[in-house]
């Protein structure tokens, strides 16, 4: 494939490149660009995080497992590339030194630009933002340090050279229908056309494919120029978020209304990964513990799949058929998927050994409604206990029609059983599994009734 | 002077900018290849056939090796000999080596190590602690076992017993930077190395012997590691041997770097341990006799596993004065990964055996977990100390002046926590939050909190003696600029600069003038792995040493030039004082090269006083202890055993500290890298021997979160009693056993859902926690 982008302020254009080549092998390997370290290669400790801008923004994101077509058109910033000269250091990068921020300086780039794009966009949100950057040397007490020291310096010039070099740049690249569709009706051509194709979302599970399973998918689909698959569209009735929502967008769009998913999308990944991961994405890998399926499973949510100019709708509970398998015909993919307005009683637990970016154990996510202290509709979903996100439909039933009552609860908790056989793997055991699942239930009548559950809440 | 002063790292600049280059940053010669290993997939065995053709076919192959295709020594192991590059037919866990393949590219050898077809004769692997012993799978002849007084007869007539055990994991380095290794093969059939290790001159050694050449043709080199915390003091060898000998063979320069997965499934981790134990204490805590177990998971290789296991056993009293105590300790050979060096080395594990007890002994009979620590302390140093007691015998105090012996005989004259212990609690504000812990528990049904304390009692030196020394070359050139080179390495842990900041002291120059040069086996040679918290001890004093010979033989010839008595000569502020006159230190460099004055010296320094017997486990293998006290507060939920910590205070004791910043970076570093270790870190194997947990996807390390909310980590400024350099005292382990006090909490938040005590195994992942609190309220 051919692609353009700017590479700290310079434009570089490529012909032939492999679609799977990851930006990290390119730099390191072809451009002599060795600031940016491998450090884990999946995705998942940071040490190769660089800064990307286009015209929506700048973030941080994994050059590990990002593919260099997702680059077309936007501006890369690495560690060599925040500062003009060795005396004219970024200020994220001088407070680094002064709070003696790194140790061994192996993690260290990845963090720099994890603060320079978090600087850059003005968050303060320091453990959320630095989430993804893994540090074994300084139990990351000085590098907070660092980054609050740096919050308030002025941001570079060239943040903003770059954003007009970008405005300015012209798509020199010639239109790739086939393998770059720029509409959601080019991918329904581009992908009916070749059923066999791999979608490339946000890459953040396919890169592992690559760079651990050691496969070459061939043909590829990118799918990030389908600008018409990244809005999200609200009216009083529902939520309709685009396929190629990146989890973050989404994070922000629902932190009103569903703040207890927002809550989840928090703690989902990285701010990396979470930059570059979409909600279509997540749902059509079929991962029974892919932490959004659950959430939209007890909202009721609706999903949108396309064929050419065929569309059909389901409910996304239906869309997961079995371990591995889901409804979704060849050359057919996600368009949107639907959220219900209106009140709910949500609540989204997550259960993993790190409370942030670690994989769930469980994940539970419940809606019940209740009239008169009588609980009359019960949507409870989860991750993590089956070979797909599954509904407690015995547990639900032993709900409804019962007061919320601590002997309810206990009925509920016993249907549980019959609702799931969980395995155990390296994540938790079955019985950890099952016990936490009734545990869950009661976090949910304690939470409901407004005691305390969370030990994320508590500060002193 | 430049020491005690808070510079930042030396490479700190190098670091934020990208520049500071580690191995596989090293520009390499055109041509370059690249090397990864085919792995066993069976736990134990024999390898029945080993079918290469598709490796070799590969794309991009240029070369494959098996054990029958090595041309001289197969090993890689540090100690025993019982560790080959290349299996060579037996098989001893998932993941050993079993061929080497030579490509164009990383990619190309990952691709390709992937393609061999093998068919083993498997036998049942040995993976558990309980699997080893039934068939007594273990190292040495049988269990070492050491003692002080007569511990059964103390347990049998004390008041109260108590006896339990339970289970501490592994732990997986997780290094930022994975292993690494260059090798550019030189023209005289010899080879020069870069290579990501603690130890240098090991790699030099096995290398030489890999290819067949003295040690003189194998030059090593390290400038720097991306962490190493002891995974790169033996771990290394496969890589930088592999890459020697395809060198040899190929005339390329070779290079070998593991992926993550690979990393993690291929090296060895910390020990894990299961530890048994019977105590006999008094009313008020004291104990009176104490018999431990312990059982060490070393898996397959002796690597480092025996001195490992005798350092856990050299801290099972920790900060206790423990008369009468016997130590058991198995070391079982099983078909995991080789455990190795971890920071601590073992000290970790034996210290929460005894702090495991402490806290069994407070819960028992209801008392402060820290009042029952701080009477079973060593006497404090002023004291001058005091006598064990005598069997039976009623509280300390009857003393005489003899002075409190470890169980292994070594007096402890230095101890520094009472007071220590005394500072932390009134800073932290122990009592008052006490009290409003105990209320908030009480008004929450799912949440509590909880607090808890530890103190570190760290022994100070290798226990293989001879490994003591260290050596330094110092050159002063003509312009005043000094070049400096020792045999530590550089991890993260700021050696480099303290080192060179006692260089700039004892030439009374700025640091600028010191150039800090990569460790290399062709300047100093013989050196020891950069380990057990020794590097600034053992190469700051041999620089010290290096430094002044080449002041002795400037000041002498100033003297002579310019009539003035020796000592009339002095270095400081840049300036050599000179009697009445002054000269920069430039002009003194540039008027003894004229002189013809050699200005390179090197320098030497061994650690006095130190004699040990391990088997007999008696002498002095400590040159002093380093001390620390932490005190940590975490919250939990019964419902699901999620946690958090929610505060850490600390005191600790780096002595004089050479550089007070640095110092600081280790202990807060080495707090949550040891509260990661108890808490959130968990290996897990499956029944086939397989790691499960081979990434940082399934392997969690404290992440930026993790760290405690509020952290207060303040030094212990009193200088080290034992002549080291400036008065310092090491700082590299001994903090990361202060995470034992989150662990601690934990135990005392959970003891809040019931009556019992929590009986915690370590790792406390959420589901540890989860069935601690289900056995408190279910009595299951």
């Amino acid at each position: 494939m051919d692609i353009t982008f700017l590479l700290n302020g310079e434009s570089v254009a490529l012909k032939d490149v492999p679609p799977t080549q990851t930006l990290l092998d390119w730099l390191r390997e072809e451009r002599g660009l060795t600031g940016t370290k491998e450090g884990c290669n999946e995705g998942d400790c940071g040490a190769c995080t660089i800064m990307v801008s286009d015209g929506s923004g700048h973030y941080a994101l994994n050059a590990c497992i990002l593919f260099l077509p997702q680059l077309q058109g936007k501006s890369i910033r690495t560690v060599e590339g925040v500062s003009t000269s060795s005396t004219d250091l970024h200020p994220v990068q001088q407070a680094m030194i002064t709070y003696h921020g790194s140790q061994c300086g192996f993690c260290t780039p990845g963090f720099v630009m994890s603060m320079t794009t978090a600087h850059a966009n003005g968050t303060q949100d320091y453990n959320d933002q630095f989430a993804g950057n893994l540090c074994r040397c300084t139990g990351y007490a000085p590098i907070l340090r660092a980054a609050k020291a740096a919050q308030y310096a002025p941001v570079p010039n060239w943040i903003a050279t770059d954003q007009a070099a970008l405005e300015q740049a012209e798509a020199v690249t010639a239109p790739q229908p086939e393998s770059r569709p720029q509409t959601a009706d080019e991918l329904a051509e581009a992908y009916a056309n070749r059923p066999e194709a791999t979608l490339v979302a946000g890459a953040t599970d396919l890169g592992l494919d690559v760079t651990k399973k050691l496969q070459t998918p061939t043909p590829l689909i990118f799918l990030q120029d389908c600008r018409d698959l990244q809005t999200i569209h609200c009216d009083p009735f529902e939520i309709r978020i685009g396929a190629m929502v990146t989890m973050n967008t989404l994070r922000t769009a629902l932190a009103k209304e569903f703040p207890d998913f927002a809550e989840m999308l928090r703690r989902f990944a990285s701010q990396q990964v979470r930059n570059a991961a979409t909600l279509g994405g997540n749902i059509a890998n079929g991962s029974p513990i892919g932490d959004c399926a659950p959430a939209l499973i007890a909202l009721d949510a609706k999903m949108t799949l396309r064929h050419r100019n065929l569309r059909r709708t389901l409910p996304v509970e239906d869309f997961f058929l079995d371990y591995g398998k889901q409804d979704r015909a060849p050359g057919e993919f996600i368009d949107s998927i639907t959220l219900p307005r209106g009140a709910h009683n949500l609540r989204v637990y997550k259960l993993s050994k790190r409370f942030d970016q670690d994989i769930s154990a469980v994940l539970a996510a419940f809606n019940i409604r209740t009239e008169q202290g009588v609980i009359t509709e019960a949507r409870l979903a989860f991750g993590g206990m089956a070979g797909i996100p599954k509904r407690a439909r015995s547990t639900e039933d032993a709900l409804i029609g019962h007061p919320m009552t601590s002997d309810t609860l206990k009925k509920a908790q016993i249907a549980l059983s019959h609702d799931f056989t969980p395995l155990s793997d390296m994540r938790a055991s079955a019985q950890y599994r099952i016990g936490c699942a009734e545990a869950l239930l009661a976090r949910y009548f304690a939470d409901l009734s407004g005691t305390a559950t969370s030990v994320l809440e508590v500060t002193l | 002077m430049s020491v005690a002063k808070s510079l930042p790292h030396d490479a700190a600049a190098l670091h934020v900018t990208g520049e500071a280059r580690y191995v596989d940053d090293i520009p390499t010669p055109r041509g370059c290849l690249h090397l990864a290993f085919g792995l066993s997939e069976i736990a134990n065995g024999h390898v029945r056939d080993l079918n290469l053709t598709q490796v070799r076919n590969s794309k991009d192959v240029v070369a494959v090796f098996t054990a029958a295709d090595l041309p001289f020594a197969n090993d890689v192991s540090p100690s025993a000999h019982d560790e080959p590059l290349l299996s060579t037919g037996r098989v001893h866990y998932v993941g050993q080596p079993l061929f080497l393949v030579v490509a164009r590219s990383h990619r190309a050898a990952r691709v390709a190590a992937r393609k061999a077809q093998a068919t083993y004769d498997s036998d049942p692997p040995i993976l558990t602690l309980d699997d080893a012993l039934a068939i007594n799978s273990r190292f040495e002849e049988g269990p070492r076992i050491w003692h002080a007084g007569d511990a059964d007869q103390a347990l049998s007539l004390a008041p109260h017993q108590l006896s339990g055990q339970f289970e501490i994991g592994g732990q997986e380095h997780f290094y930022l930077e994975g292993q690494a290794a260059l090798a550019l093969p030189q023209e005289d059939g010899g080879c020069h190395a870069h290579a990501s290790t603690q130890h240098p001159t090991e790699i030099q050694h096995k290398v030489a012997e890999a290819i067949g050449v003295p040690m003189h043709s194998v030059r090593v080199e390290t400038r720097r590691m991306g962490g190493g915390f002891g995974g790169k003091e033996s771990q290394g060898n496969a890589l930088a041997v592999a890459c020697a000998i395809a060198a040899r063979a190929t005339g390329q320069a070779c290079k070998m770097r593991y992926d993550r997965d690979d990393d993690m499934i291929i090296t060895g981790k910390r020990h894990a341990f299961r530890i048994a134990y019977e105590v006999g204490f008094d009313a008020a805590g004291r104990v009176e006799g104490l018999v431990f177990t312990h059982l060490v998971n070393c898996g397959w290789a002796q690597d480092l596993s025996l001195p490992v296991a005798d350092r856990a056993m050299l801290h099972a009293d920790n900060a206790y004065h423990l008369p009468h105590i016997r130590i058991e300790s198995h070391r079982l050979k099983t078909n995991l990964q080789s455990a190795t060096a971890f920071r601590g080395f073992g000290g970790p594990q034996g210290m929460l055996g005894v702090e495991r007890v402490m806290d069994h002994i407070a819960h028992h009979l209801g008392l402060d977990p820290i009042e029952v620590r701080m009477r079973n302390y060593y006497p404090a140093a002023q004291e001058g100390g005091a006598a064990p007691r005598p069997l039976g015998a009623s509280p300390r105090g009857i003393s005489s002046q003899k002075e409190a012996m470890t169980p292994y005989g070594m007096p402890v004259v230095d101890f520094e926590l009472h007071g220590m212990t005394n500072a932390l609690l009134h800073s932290a504000e122990y009592g008052q939050r006490r009290h409003e812990i105990a209320a908030w528990n009480a008004a929450q049904p799912h949440l509590k909190r909880g607090l808890g304390f530890s103190p570190v009692k760290f022994g100070i030196s290798f226990t293989l003696t001879h490994l003591n020394q260290a050596g330094a070359l110092v050159h002063v050139y003509q312009d005043g600029s000094i070049h400096l080179n020792h045999g530590g390495t550089e991890m993260g842990q700021g050696l480099f600069q303290k080192v060179a900041q006692v260089a700039a002291s004892r030439f009374g120059v700025d640091l600028q003038r010191v150039k800090i040069t990569a460790t290399d086996t062709a300047k100093v040679p013989n050196t020891s792995a950069t380990a057990a918290s020794s590097g600034s001890d053992l190469n700051g004093m041999a620089v010290r040493n290096a430094c002044d010979e080449i002041k002795m033989r400037m000041a002498t010839f100033l003297a002579t030039a310019h009539h003035v008595p020796v000592e009339e000569i002095m270095f400081a502020n840049g300036q050599v004082q000179i009697g009445p006159r002054q000269l920069s230190f430039a002009e003194a460099a540039r008027d003894c090269y004229e002189g013809r004055i050699s200005l390179s010296a090197t320098g030497f320094y061994k650690t006095p006083d130190l004699q040990w017997d391990r088997i007999k486990g008696q002498g002095r293998p400590f040159y002093y202890f380093a001390y620390g006290a932490a005190l940590t507060e975490v919250v939990v939920d019964q419902l699901t055993g999620e946690n958090r910590i929610l505060r850490a205070d600390i005191l600790h004791d780096a002595g004089a500290s050479l550089n007070p910043a640095l110092d600081i970076g280790q202990i807060e570093g080495g707090y949550v890298q040891g509260a990661g270790w108890l808490t959130t870190e968990e290996l897990v194997w499956d029944d086939a021997g397989r790691l499960r947990t081979h990434a940082p996807s399934t392997y969690k390390i404290p992440a930026c979160s993790d760290a405690p909310d509020v952290f207060n980590v303040a030094l212990w400024d009193q200088a080290n009693p034992a002549k080291t350099v400036y008065r310092s005292k090491a700082v590299g382990e001994p903090p990361f056993m202060l995470g034992i006090s989150a662990f601690l909490a934990l135990s005392d938040a959970i003891s809040a859902f019931g009556s019992e005590y929590p009986a915690l195994n370590a790792p406390a992942t959420p589901e540890e926690v989860w069935h601690a609190c289900q056995r408190l309220r279910h009595g299951v």
